[in-house]
């Protein structure tokens, strides 16, 4: 059993120590707001928060967070700088088809929790998760007034 | 999938085209319905109305509460269809959109309301065009119901019975009551036939960018998709294709340890692929990973490549072609030319690569029937096929649709790029439910590509340069004939082949289409605007090469030849103004960088789009700075969804220009995942800006036209920037310098 601490709850997982932390939240905890997309930490569908950083959890091994605070997106609404970025991406109707949007807020909440007054280059550096609907403009939109807000 | 509204379709009924794929091999029967389509349906100038308009009970429930489910037709994906749905019904019905709850409705008869009731499906940019006056007709029925209840309450005529959003009201009395109160009493009375529409100029909800109804949930991790989906008691099976289409598993050297391995259940042969079944997806994941597979046979050919197939069609190109359109003497133009210029196009396989893994979910109940929830377009025609293969009658199959991540044209039948057949067989193996999920790479093995495609273009042009006669000689084979024959107007001329060198509304007086039929052996499948994905490309970009050979400005050279179609003229100019005016370049920009710009026209779906594209070069790659995109749509119902969704087809169409492509070598697809097969990422997107232009012309698509004006615009842009003509797709193959 591992014991990793997610949303602020312990919990105890019988999954192998090198399971993906992304398909112990999905699988083992029932927690489908975080995506997989590739698996490879490409697309940045998986990001979770890992002691305020985001991470790729399709390439985070589980026993590697025993300890350490884990932020999904199911956490996001009723965290103090993640509902905001949440209402801002309300606000800028970023999504389409959503699917990549979770990591997106959570890359988003990631980076204004390390870097409150981001500049253009903080934003490019943090925000490179892919999206196929190509809502790249509405993302930055919202990161824009996310910043202004947090 | 512009064909099917084309008015040249012959009339015709349903007709069952029995075809053995990989499933039939296997010995289960696939069976695909073609739908011939109805002249009627298709003469009519107007959106048609379908018979199931006033069919309240089936399509919307107003619960006490005031929330209004609607159960929708179509499938919503990103493209906004469920809000704009919304918006038309409460316009009609007289409430907020806000308000409603939009699910896509279980197959069924009264959700076929397409090309005369004949079918559903979402795609071809037809949701909205297809259902406007229907949902119109349905919200102002539910609305006259609920008036005629809430007068009988009140006892009072009801020509005394007003609404505002969500209310009827009694102004005499000062009653009012809302929706919720008198749903009940309303959905006991008789469907009125007659319930009258609004006069346009009164609309209150049609024309406004409303909000869409989803977005917080998706900002949330709330939204659920396919592959969010659970049942009590699953298994979840990981699938291992053969490498190469069409080959069987033969031996399975390590079995008896990989059923051994953690959570594993057990290990099935699927048609063309190994699958194991484990209490969790990455248990089975890493058991199917470890199986050491032995392979056979193959339909594939072991030599097969992406260059031995376009070697092929060029091969194919001088053979019997069938005319697929036709205007004026093409020979006898061609022969009074004073020059004649030729070029060969050509464009990848492309994949869909929506970032939701496609997957599927088989329930059988205890009474044998089956639930069935994966991501699909097409409910009726997944019941058709998913009831054959339980053995079932199609009513005891529910088919659920959930939020697409994605789609693009994905989840069609598309034989062995589906994922449900195997969910079927693995449940009915184990007696469990099934959740079958495909892997990135598994997906990228076996997805449904948009063709590969080649054309020759020739055009004769007169003493001043401008195109007298125009001839394109389409090869190739398209995901309509493939998938899809009964839909096809002439059986002959596969559309999805040739749109998009069809239908040009460029004054030429001699032009003609020609398509030479030539099979290829990989699964295709309509990717986001079909043959206009790569036929736009090819034509926009010769008819910059004739405005070169002739000297001409390429933009001034597309009005002249749109001197007898307004409409198009009309918005060629207005993508000009939109980008501060037409310049070609190359010009200094304020950044130091030197710059160009192209233009190109599409006329997909029946709209119409303009594209303007401004390019400079970085250490030989394109940087794209700015799309300016104007597009006529005739008639719009959310300008903030049109918007939207012309900056996402915009972004696809440039994520193909520059970086897409699926290359085969030994039979195999080479990227099997994201590092291999980039698509457009945050850096590279450029600036974008859209014009509507509601012209008043028949409604037209939205979700697919924004697409196949960049690929041209961009490699227009770079032949002003660098003279370097680009005529094989994407832009990441060639090396870039400025003259």
């Amino acid at each position: 059993m591992i014991e990793i601490s997610v949303n602020g709850r312990t919990q105890s997982v019988d999954a192998e120590p090198d399971t993906p932390l992304l398909w112990v939240l999905r699988d083992w905890l029932g927690m489908t707001g975080t995506k997989y997309g590739c698996g490879i930490a490409q697309c940045g569908a998986c990001s979770v928060l890992v002691d305020g950083q985001a991470m790729r959890s399709c390439q985070v091994p589980v026993e590697s967070v025993a300890g350490q605070q884990i932020l999904t997106i199911e956490a996001m609404a009723d965290h103090p700088v993640g509902k905001k970025v949440v209402e801002a991406w309300v606000a800028a109707q970023a999504p389409q088809c959503g699917y990549c949007q979770s990591g997106q807020v959570i890359a988003a909440t990631g980076m204004l929790l390390q870097t409150p007054k981001p500049t253009e280059d903080d934003i490019a550096g943090a925000m490179t998760n892919l999206c196929r609907c190509g809502t790249y403009l509405d993302i930055a939109a919202a990161v824009k007034r996310a910043a202004e807000t947090a | 999938m512009n064909s099917i509204t084309r008015p040249s379709l012959p009339p015709g009924g349903i007709a069952n085209l029995s075809r053995r794929g990989l499933l039939g091999a296997a010995g289960i029967g696939t069976l695909l319905l073609g739908f011939g389509l109805p002249t009627a349906a298709r003469a009519q100038k107007g959106p048609p109305m379908s018979r199931h308009a006033t069919a309240v009970a089936a399509y919307l429930q107003i619960r006490p509460d005031g929330t209004i489910r609607l159960l929708s037709p179509f499938v919503e994906g990103g493209q906004g269809i469920a809000t704009s749905s919304a918006q038309i019904i409460a316009e009609e019905l007289d409430a907020d959109p806000a308000q409603f709850v939009v699910e896509c409705a279980p197959a069924g008869a009264e959700y076929q309301i397409m090309f005369g009731d004949q079918v559903r499906f979402t795609g071809g940019s037809f949701s909205t065009r297809a259902s406007y006056t229907t949902f119109r007709k349905l919200g102002a029925t539910a609305r006259a119901m609920l008036v005629q209840a809430a007068a009988q309450r009140w006892g009072v005529p009801t020509a005394e019975v007003t609404t505002s959003p969500g209310r009827v009201l009694h102004a005499a009395s000062s009653r009012s009551l809302g929706y919720g109160e008198l749903a009940e009493a309303a959905a006991k009375l008789p469907v009125p036939a007659d319930a009258s529409l609004k006069d346009a100029a009164q609309f209150r909800v049609i024309g406004k960018p409303t909000p869409r109804l989803d977005v917080r949930a998706k900002s949330t991790g709330a939204a659920k998709y396919g592959i969010d989906s659970a049942a009590p008691g699953m298994l979840q099976a990981a699938i291992a294709h053969a490498p190469r289409l069409g080959q069987e598993p033969a031996t399975l050297g390590n079995e008896a340890a990989v059923r051994a391995m953690p959570g594993v259940h057990s290990v099935h042969r699927l048609p063309g692929a190994v699958a194991v079944l484990a209490d969790r997806w990455w248990r089975a994941r890493q058991a199917v990973e470890a199986l050491e597979i032995g392979w056979t046979g193959g339909t594939l050919p072991e030599d097969f490549s992406s260059a031995s197939q376009l070697a092929g069609f060029k091969a194919a190109a001088g053979g019997a072609a069938q005319v697929a359109e036709t205007r004026g003497d093409l020979e006898a133009g061609m022969r009074g030319a004073a020059k004649v210029v030729e070029a060969e196009y050509d464009a990848p396989y492309l994949a869909h690569a929506q970032l939701e893994p496609p997957s599927a979910l088989a329930v059988f109940a205890a009474d044998g029937t089956l639930d069935l929830t994966m991501p699909n377009q097409a409910p009726e025609m997944y019941r058709e096929v998913a009831a054959k293969l339980a053995g079932l009658q199609p009513g005891q199959v529910r088919i659920h649709s959930p939020l697409l991540g994605g789609f693009f044209g994905r989840h069609f039948l598309y034989d062995t790029a589906n994922v449900f057949p195997q969910a079927i067989a693995l449940a009915k193996a184990v007696g469990r439910p099934v959740k079958v999920i495909w892997s990135r790479e598994e997906e990228f093995r076996r997805d449904a590509y948009r063709p590969l495609s080649y054309t020759k273009l020739r055009a004769g042009l007169d003493a001043q340069g401008m195109p007298v006669a125009l001839q394109a000689v389409a090869v190739g084979e398209g995901p309509l004939g493939r998938h899809m024959a009964g839909f096809l107007a002439n059986p002959k001329v596969d559309d999805s082949v040739v749109e998009g060198l069809t239908e040009k509304p460029y004054g030429i007086a001699h032009h003609r289409v020609d398509y030479v039929h030539s099979k290829q052996p990989v699964n295709i499948g309509f990717w986001r605007s079909v043959a206009h994905s790569m036929n736009d490309f090819f034509y926009e970009s010769f008819l910059d090469e004739l405005a070169v050979t002739a000297g001409r400005d390429p933009f001034e050279y597309r009005m002249a030849l749109l001197a007898g179609s307004p409409r198009h003229a009309t918005l060629l100019k207005a993508a000009a103004e939109l980008s501060g005016g037409w310049q070609r370049g190359p010009y200094d920009a304020a950044d130091g960088t030197k710059r160009a710009r192209g233009c190109a026209m599409a006329s997909p779906f029946g709209s119409e789009v303009a594209t303007i594209a401004e390019v400079s070069l970085k250490d030989g790659e394109v940087v794209v700075h700015h799309l300016w995109v104007a597009i006529d749509p005739g008639q719009i119902v959310n300008p903030a969804i049109v918007a939207a969704q012309v900056r996402s087809a915009a972004a696809i169409g440039l994520s193909s220009a520059l970086l897409e492509e699926v290359v085969f070598e030994k039979g195999e697809p080479q990227a099997l995942n994201f590092d291999a097969y980039p698509i457009l990422p945050p850096a590279r997107m450029p600036q974008i800006s859209v014009r509507i232009v509601e012209s008043g012309a028949p409604m037209g698509g939205v979700g697919e036209p924004g697409t196949p004006g960049v690929p041209p615009a961009v490699a227009n842009a770079v032949a002003a920037l660098t003279g370097q003509r680009i005529r094989s797709l994407p832009l990441a193959k060639a090396r870039l310098g400025t003259t």
